[in-house]
């Protein structure tokens, strides 16, 4: 049911929770359907973009997906974090995990779909570009953060351990952005099309349909988000049965 | 045997017969996930007492030990060292030593350097002279200079109760010392805890040896799955090895079998 | 057995000296740096990677491709990120492997101060090994030679506050889990990242001859890190080790 690019925990996900809750997960299943008919609409009933042709539908992708990876994944798991180091509430370290691991998810479509779209634009395959150059360092910060979860046995060693990772990543973010930036003020790009959505000369449908595409993925984000949830809960629990 | 203070299994303690109550542990609880590794243990220790403590391993001694020198909080319930809340302020550290199987030394480091250092890491003003007094005490100030890496497993262990010793704690916790010792180790170790009971030290003995255990002990413990199933007071020429040995069998196998 | 000055009790009552932080970190950091200075493996190591880095990148170089002064800066960070990364292990593999730790967390000095006395000795032996590193690139890249050289050194020394900063906590993160070794750089090479970049931008501006005043914002932003880092890894580091 979940997507077929989704990672085994989420689908695995999907299935328990189905079991679990004895139907489907409708929540999920909605916001699917709600990026299929973002999709549709982007593809058969947006302009097309006239300099940048077919590769600029990509946009509608790429950019939604980098904002949630960064705004609604890395910050709100660093925020959390802290919050489960001060109240060492199990549910806390659960939620930050599954922000860390649907943001990775969110992460590597930006790194993925940047080459597809910077090729036919750019000439090359990748740019190092601020936005993308971050983003490739949160993708390295956040796999960090799951391995490191994968390499501690002990559940409340782990959670601690990774909660502090996840608050110095929260504080890393402005730096990342802050170096990114200066180096490339200092290394002028190449005078050809930046891929900066501020930039882009969008017009009113085009701009509609960004915001659809940003609120459906948006909906598909806080479906995976919330399926993983249940997932690591449930697995959780069959842990201290497992013990007891 | 000796006087059979408490058997229930949620614990109980009988005050000392000492008028001061050094170490109070007041209805200590821990959980490790979803694993209660101590359960509701109780105890209060007089000043010159020594605790002995047995059960088999996994029963939450060490961890019920660490609980009781403030180095891990109990989920509920509290512990008080001659007054004092712990895990409590740094002066409340320093009433506290250490000795475990881990000699907790620096092994690139002298014998002399690394009691030195606890000694100053106590905020001692002459740590030199208090190391060389307390590596004597243990009868290794002839090793002073050695690389602790050099040194037999009974030399360093040695060494490690000087480290623990060397600030003059009033509790001390013990997990298994006499692992690794030989007999003239184990002879020093043993009288070097008579001293520190003479001057009103207050010790907790986690151990398998159950007749050097004893030798020490005013009172002794049972630990089974996190409670305190038996506490027995030392009768007035001390606890019978051989009688107390039975009686732990039998409250073990009780359990497992 | 008697000594000369032995006595028959024991030391008169011993007067407690109050915890002090910087007395405490200072203590710490000796300990630590007169430990590597016995054993000399993780100096040895660093050092000698070091200069091979140095020499290997100056063979695999190609002088009509690229000019030295726009391959050294490059060079000069990454030699100072994986070789200062080879200290930071050592640093609590010392303390877990007898259960140090347990001893020192023990006794009245706090967290903090241990935390800052560690840093501080990796802080040393960073500057140990860039004593090493930044004359041999010199050398072997044909660098000018001068006051240039000077704001190197602060740009290093800035560096190194960050990088131990965010290296002690992280090495106290990932001492006692699985694939230590490998987990440490895994980690905190991200974390690099905005320290490399503007100490590499600086170097580069100074050894091609412009003068510090340009260079001067790359170092403020250094500082910049520095502070927020020091803090930051100092408040969180308590959190590394168990209660």
């Amino acid at each position: 049911m979940a997507m077929a690019s989704a990672p085994s925990a989420v689908r695995g996900g999907a299935r328990d929770s189905r079991q679990a809750s004895g139907g489907f997960d409708w929540f999920l299943i909605v916001a699917i359907l709600g990026v299929v008919a973002v999709t549709v609409r982007v593809l058969l009933f947006t302009p097309m973009e006239l300099r940048q042709g077919l590769a600029q539908k990509i946009f509608y992708l790429h950019v939604p997906a980098a904002i949630l990876s960064l705004y609604f994944a890395v910050v709100p798991a660093s925020i959390v974090s802290g919050l489960y180091l001060w109240l060492k509430d199990p549910r806390l370290d659960r939620i930050a995990e599954s922000l860390a691991e649907v943001g990775v998810m969110f992460c590597t479509v930006v790194l993925c779909t940047g080459p597809f779209w910077g090729k036919p634009i750019w000439g090359t395959f990748w740019q190092w570009e601020a936005r993308l150059t971050s983003t490739l360092f949160l993708w390295f910060v956040l796999i960090g953060y799951l391995v490191l979860r994968g390499a501690v046995d002990q559940p409340e060693s782990r959670a601690r351990l990774s909660a502090v990772v996840a608050v110095m990543a929260g504080f890393l973010v402005p730096f990342i952005h802050l170096t990114v930036y200066m180096f490339n003020t200092l290394h002028p790009m190449p005078v050809v099309l930046t891929p900066n959505p501020m930039e882009q000369n969008l017009s009113p449908e085009m701009r509609q349909s960004f915001l659809w595409s940003l609120l459906a993925f948006f909906v598909l984000y806080c479906a995976l988000v919330r399926n993983r949830y249940a997932w690591a809960t449930a697995r959780d629990i069959q842990l201290l049965e497992d013990q007891a | 045997m000796g006087r059979r203070v408490a058997g229930n299994r949620s614990g109980g303690y009988a005050s000392p017969m000492l008028s001061e109550v050094a170490l109070h542990a007041h209805e200590l609880v821990r959980r490790f996930g979803g694993r209660t590794a101590v359960k509701n243990v109780s105890l209060a220790l007089g000043a010159g007492e020594c605790l002995a403590l047995f059960g088999p391993n996994g029963a939450g001694k060490t961890t019920l030990l660490r609980m009781l020198g403030g180095q891990i909080k109990p989920n509920t319930g509290h512990v008080a060292l001659h007054g004092h809340r712990l895990p409590g302020t740094a002066a409340t550290r320093n009433l506290v030593g250490l000795i475990s199987h881990h000699t907790m030394l620096y092994t690139a480091l002298t014998a002399l350097e690394n009691v030195q250092f606890a000694a100053e890491c106590h905020g001692m003003r002459n740590a030199r002279a208090a190391a060389m007094f307390a590596l004597e005490r243990l009868g290794v100030s002839a090793r002073a200079d050695t690389a602790v890496r050099t040194l037999s497993r009974g030399l360093q262990q040695r060494v490690s109760i000087a480290r623990a010793l060397v600030h003059g704690p009033r509790l001390v916790l013990l997990d298994e010392p006499y692992t690794g010792l030989d007999e003239t180790g184990a002879r020093a170790l043993t009288r070097a805890l008579q001293e520190l009971l003479g001057v009103g030290a207050t010790l907790v003995l986690v151990t398998h040896h159950l007749s050097e255990g004893l030798a020490l002990a005013s009172r002794a413990a049972v630990m089974l799955e996190g409670q305190l199933v038996r506490v027995d007071e030392a009768p007035a020429d001390g606890f019978d090895a051989g009688s107390y040995s039975a009686l732990y069998r039998s409250l073990v196998v009780r359990e497992v079998g | 057995m008697s000594h000369p000055t032995e006595q028959a009790n024991p030391p008169a009552e011993l007067p407690y000296a109050p915890p002090g932080f910087l007395r405490d970190a200072m203590r710490v950091a000796r300990k630590d740096l007169l430990i590597e200075f016995r054993t000399r493996s993780a100096f040895i190591a660093a050092a000698v990677f070091a200069l091979l880095s140095a020499a290997i990148f100056r063979f695999t170089w190609d002088p009509s491709a690229v000019s030295t002064l726009d391959l050294a800066p490059g060079v000069l960070w990454v030699i100072f990120a994986f070789s200062g990364i080879l200290g930071l292990h050592r640093s609590f593999g010392i303390e877990l492997a007898d259960r140090a730790l347990d001893a020192l967390l023990a006794s009245p000095m706090s967290r903090e101060s241990v935390f800052a006395g560690k840093a501080l000795a990796n802080l040393a032996f960073i500057g140990c090994v860039q004593t090493l590193a930044l004359p041999a690139v010199g050398l072997f890249f044909n660098l000018p030679s001068g006051k240039l050289w000077v704001g190197v050194a602060a740009a290093s020394l800035l560096a190194a506050i960050g990088f131990v900063a965010i290296g002690t906590l992280f090495a106290a993160i990932t001492a006692n889990i699985r694939m230590a070794e490998l987990m440490l750089p895994m980690l905190a090479l991200p974390f690099f990242i905005p320290i490399i970049i503007p100490a590499a931008q600086a170097t580069a501006l100074l050894i091609n001859g412009r003068p510090v005043s340009e260079a001067a914002d790359y170092l403020k932003m250094l500082a910049g890190f520095d502070i927020l880092f020091v803090t930051a890894s100092t408040l969180v580091f308590p959190f590394t080790l168990e209660e």
